[in-house]
């Protein structure tokens, strides 16, 4: 909730809004570039201090985060890029589990050992996505997490992690109306200057949905015509 | 390799030639063959002389590195203190080392402690401001994913920061290795009883540019060698660091 918005460095970014999640659902964020997704989802995340008079629901500890970028690391193989987390709160990692979810997500044995630095991009998403689920938090914050990856790649993980994901709650920000439609069970467009959101319906049927489904394409127009009205 | 001795063969022909023709007097400048009898000669001498110069820059180099890499973390994990620590950085470079060497001879002596001091102050500079750069210029989006993954700031300096900042470390203890040997030279001039420098002191004071000519070919040897075993080993250490210069090769399309 935040009633009196919210300013960075000065300049008011995001406007008054009381956003409420729903638990166990894909939620989609979506906005033209610099309508205050990335800083609403931070938030969320509690990478940014919450603002004097706001209350953003504390989810320390229960969020797993998932960038647009891989981050992956370049020191570490795949294997301990997978297992992060645990390396980083000094943990014993759980390696059955990080060698299932690279199976899970399409990645082989061999790959488990290789470095970063030798995968393609879209198989080092393909790992950002497995170190994501290895966190095993009930939300998950991604922020236009297949943007860097071709449109083929981008249709095959998010075909993926519809699969893998579901079950938990997720706020997924993107500029793509057609990734929003596919995956999201509700979606919200944050519009103006300072931004508010405004529900926008989903087509029937449970995500991922096809993406040559008639009505999703219909439903694409109609979002893609709102979206460069909101630019204006 | 083959381009470099043909460019270094071509240079002492011309150095030889220079001094056949103009017969200039060897206390002046010696030819490459008595620099070379000189360097057979008096190897014994020399070696010593080339031992003792070697442990100062080596050890200059270790106690600078650690102080240099020691500075960069303080910097780097309190950030309080940065306002007090980088100010004393750069003072410690403002002054510079040659002027401060006579004292340090007089406070720590003509032995090897005053040439270590030397290089000690020289190298820390370099390895300092590039690691702490390093420290200072890790991916936000790793930051952040290392929050939300509930790491300890402490954790997040060592399996994040520093890693992610060993390239830049990388590159200040390549220009340290490069200047270490300046700093024990410096300290050997202004006052000492053993070394490269005192060495070639001694044979200036005699006329003997043969076997200045020598010791200096010695130090060159040296200054090159520690460069490059540093640039191999630091290039082992962290082969996840891109070189363009590397790939450039291997991308090379052979007509």
């Amino acid at each position: 909730m935040l009633p009196q918005g919210l300013a960075l460095g000065g300049v008011p970014v995001l406007g008054q809004l009381d956003l409420a999640i729903a638990g166990g659902a894909t939620t989609a964020l979506l906005g033209p570039s610099g309508s205050g997704k990335s800083t609403l989802l931070r938030l969320v995340a509690g990478l940014l201090p919450v603002p004097a008079g706001a209350s953003v629901t504390p989810l320390a500890g229960q969020v797993a985060y998932m960038a647009q970028q891989d981050l992956l690391v370049p020191w570490r193989d795949v294997l301990g890029n997978v297992t992060m987390g645990a390396h980083l709160r000094g943990q014993a990692p759980d390696l059955a589990r990080a060698r299932a979810l690279l199976a899970a997500v399409g990645l082989t044995e061999a790959d488990a050992r290789k470095q970063p630095a030798q995968l393609s991009g879209g198989m080092r998403q393909r790992v950002a996505l497995a170190r994501t689920l290895m966190e095993d938090r009930p939300v998950v914050l991604m922020d236009e997490p297949f943007s860097a990856v071709d449109a083929p790649t981008r249709h095959r993980m998010q075909s993926l992690s519809a699969g893998l994901l579901a079950g938990r709650t997720v706020l997924l920000v993107t500029h793509d109306p057609l990734e929003a439609l596919r995956l999201a069970d509700r979606i919200l467009v944050l519009g103006g200057s300072p931004a508010t959101p405004a529900e926008v319906p989903v087509p029937d049927g449970a995500p991922p949905r096809p993406a040559g489904d008639p009505a999703l394409l219909a439903a694409q127009a109609a979002l893609l015509e709102r979206l460069a009205e909101a630019v204006s | 390799m083959i381009r470099a001795a043909i460019a270094g063969l071509g240079l002492l022909l011309l150095w030889h030639g220079f001094v056949w023709l103009t017969e200039v007097p060897p206390f002046l400048l010696p030819s490459p063959a008595r620099v070379a009898t000189a360097l057979v000669d008096r190897w014994d001498i020399i070696l010593g002389h080339a031992l003792t110069t070697g442990a100062e820059i080596l050890l200059g180099l270790l106690l600078g590195s650690l102080l240099g890499c020691l500075m960069a973390l303080t910097l780097a994990a309190w950030p309080a203190g940065r306002r007090w620590l980088l100010p004393l950085l750069l003072v410690s470079q403002a002054i510079p080392v040659f002027a401060i060497a006579p004292l340090l001879v007089l406070w720590l002596g003509y032995g090897m402690a005053s040439k270590v001091a030397m290089a000690v102050l020289i190298i820390f500079f370099p390895v300092a401001t590039a690691f702490h750069d390093g420290l200072r210029r890790t991916e936000p989006g790793l930051l952040d994913l290392a929050s939300t993954m509930g790491a300890s700031p402490v954790a997040v300096l060592w399996r994040v920061r520093v890693p992610a900042a060993l390239p830049s470390l990388a590159s200040g203890l390549r220009v340290a290795a490069g200047v270490a040997p300046i700093g024990a030279i410096v300290g050997e001039w202004v006052g000492s009883s053993a070394g490269l420098g005192y060495l070639m002191l001694q044979a200036n004071g005699r006329s003997q540019a043969d076997v200045m000519f020598a010791a200096l070919f010695v130090l060159a040897v040296m200054s090159l060698a520690l460069w490059f075993t540093t640039d191999r080993l630091l290039r082992a250490a962290i082969p996840w660091q891109p070189d363009s210069l590397l790939s450039e090769n291997n991308r090379k399309v052979t007509p």
